[in-house]
């Protein structure tokens, strides 16, 4: 049986292309609007880019917000992209006034700037040996387009890095069945698609287990 | 690592100006094309709408969204883009980037809102530039037929004060003519911003791009004939980078 993944909709655009690299990988895709289409999936996924006030803003009104983290709590796995993988800590510089959905403990902080901000492009990232969806293979590149960056309470939770400026941000976070990519799996050509096959191996195996 | 990006221009849905690979069924379709493209290794796509009639919203609509399902890798959407309203739409059916240019400089303002509600990284502001005959630049419209009397790198500036996550950057003087990117430009605009630029305008050997790299230290290349032509392949290019010591994606 296919893997039932609800992919939200908080019209934080970029939905399309992650949910069609989903169903190119197998996976039976819902787009949820309503925090009732998200009851009865084998994961969830956060797309989308934008700005962390507007994204949770929107999770909040629509009732998302709280049906994540009632997933989360019955053990559905999360995966979070880009935006979606910064609402999962409490907090943004980007818009302190919001809370997020506290789902990995941490803080969402800007790019250090003696580099380039917005970082837009390709970067290789270095998997830690806890995360679970890293490539069998050397280091690929993947495709970053952010101004912020995801910083762990717990190191353990860093489960790979990417270079910026003076220093490597965060580009993988996970805390058990809850995990996030700053960069756009959907739009990191093969390498991006081969990880999100492996997110849904790995997902498959603990739905089945 | 530096991006080399192909342009595709787009009219009423159909890519213009044709693009010559071997085996393309169709050799107007966006969609297709830029698979291809993603295929042979770039790094992005940017469409250029060029469609003049009122049906174009629908059109770079559709466009957004069928390159969205069928292409992975990012792609930017340029091109009579108006309002918040008209880019919003656009991100909506799935573009990466929104690119904004006239309406920018009529409306500076236009660059706060779109960078406030949608993020300074996917606001791209496109600057159209000419030499002046005493040195320096200036913004023109209309592809070059309507100088505005700003001057481009002080333009640059203000559009990344205002939140542009990016600058597309092409020389009016290089356009078409194959003699290289305008390094200087490039550089001036580099040394007064902290955000990418694209270079644009002018390529025409594999060692111009390595040139806008290192000369003109943009983050990224951008060329539309030399690749639809088949002058050289992507691959080709990013190995000419190499060899020249610049980072790319292989």
């Amino acid at each position: 049986m296919s893997l039932r993944v609800a992919v939200l909709d908080y019209e934080m655009s970029n939905l399309r292309s992650a949910a069609k690299a989903l169903e190119r990988q197998g996976a039976s895709v819902t787009v949820a609007r309503r925090p009732d289409e998200i009851g009865e999936v084998d994961a969830v996924v956060l797309p989308g880019d934008g700005h962390f006030g507007e994204a949770m803003r929107r999770l909040r009104s629509s009732g998302l917000a709280d049906a994540v983290r009632a997933a989360s709590d019955r053990g559905t796995p999360v995966l979070g992209i880009c935006i979606g993988l910064q609402v999962l800590f409490d907090s943004s510089d980007e818009a302190p006034e919001e809370a997020g959905l506290g789902l990995i403990p941490g803080v969402v902080r800007r790019l250090d700037d003696t580099a380039k901000v917005p970082h837009i492009g390709w970067s290789h990232v270095s998997f830690g040996d806890r995360c679970p969806i890293a490539p069998p293979t050397a280091d690929p590149a993947f495709y970053f387009l952010h101004g912020y960056a995801v910083v762990p309470s717990d190191d353990a939770d860093v489960w790979a890095t990417a270079h910026h400026g003076r220093g490597d941000f965060c580009a993988v976070a996970g805390r058990g069945h809850v995990m996030g990519v700053q960069f756009h799996p959907e739009k990191s050509s093969d390498a991006g698609l081969a990880l999100l096959e492996r997110w849904m191996a790995h997902v498959g195996t603990e739905v089945h287990a | 690592m530096i991006r080399v990006i192909p342009c595709l221009d787009v009219k009423d849905g159909r890519v213009v100006k044709g693009v010559n690979f071997v085996g393309l069924r169709d050799a107007g379709d966006p969609v297709e094309l830029a698979s291809r493209y993603d295929r042979e290794g770039a790094d992005e796509i940017v469409f250029l709408d060029i469609t003049a009639s009122h049906e174009q919203r629908a059109t770079i609509v559709e466009l957004a969204r069928h390159t969205a399902e069928e292409v992975f890798i990012p792609f930017t959407i340029g091109g009579g883009l108006r309002t918040e309203e008209d880019v919003r739409v656009v991100l909506a059916a799935g573009a990466d980037k929104v690119s904004i240019n006239s309406a920018a400089v009529r409306e500076p303002a236009l660059i706060d809102r779109c960078a406030s509600h949608f993020g300074s990284q996917c606001i791209v502001v496109a600057i159209d530039a000419k030499r002046r005959p005493d040195g320096g630049w200036e913004v023109f419209l209309n592809g070059g037929r309507l100088p505005t009397g700003r001057e481009a790198v002080e333009w640059a500036r203000e559009a990344a004060d205002r939140g542009a996550g990016e600058l597309l950057v092409t020389s009016m003087d290089r356009d078409g003519t194959k003699d290289g990117f305008d390094t200087e430009l490039l550089s001036a605009i580099v040394d007064s911003v902290n955000v990418p630029i694209i270079a644009s305008g002018g390529a025409g050997t594999l060692a111009h791009f390595a040139e806008a790299a290192k000369d003109g230290r943009a983050d990224a290349v951008l060329a539309a004939s030399v690749f639809h032509d088949g002058v050289f392949s992507i691959a080709q290019v990013k190995e000419a980078m190499a060899d020249a010591g610049v980072s790319v994606r292989r």
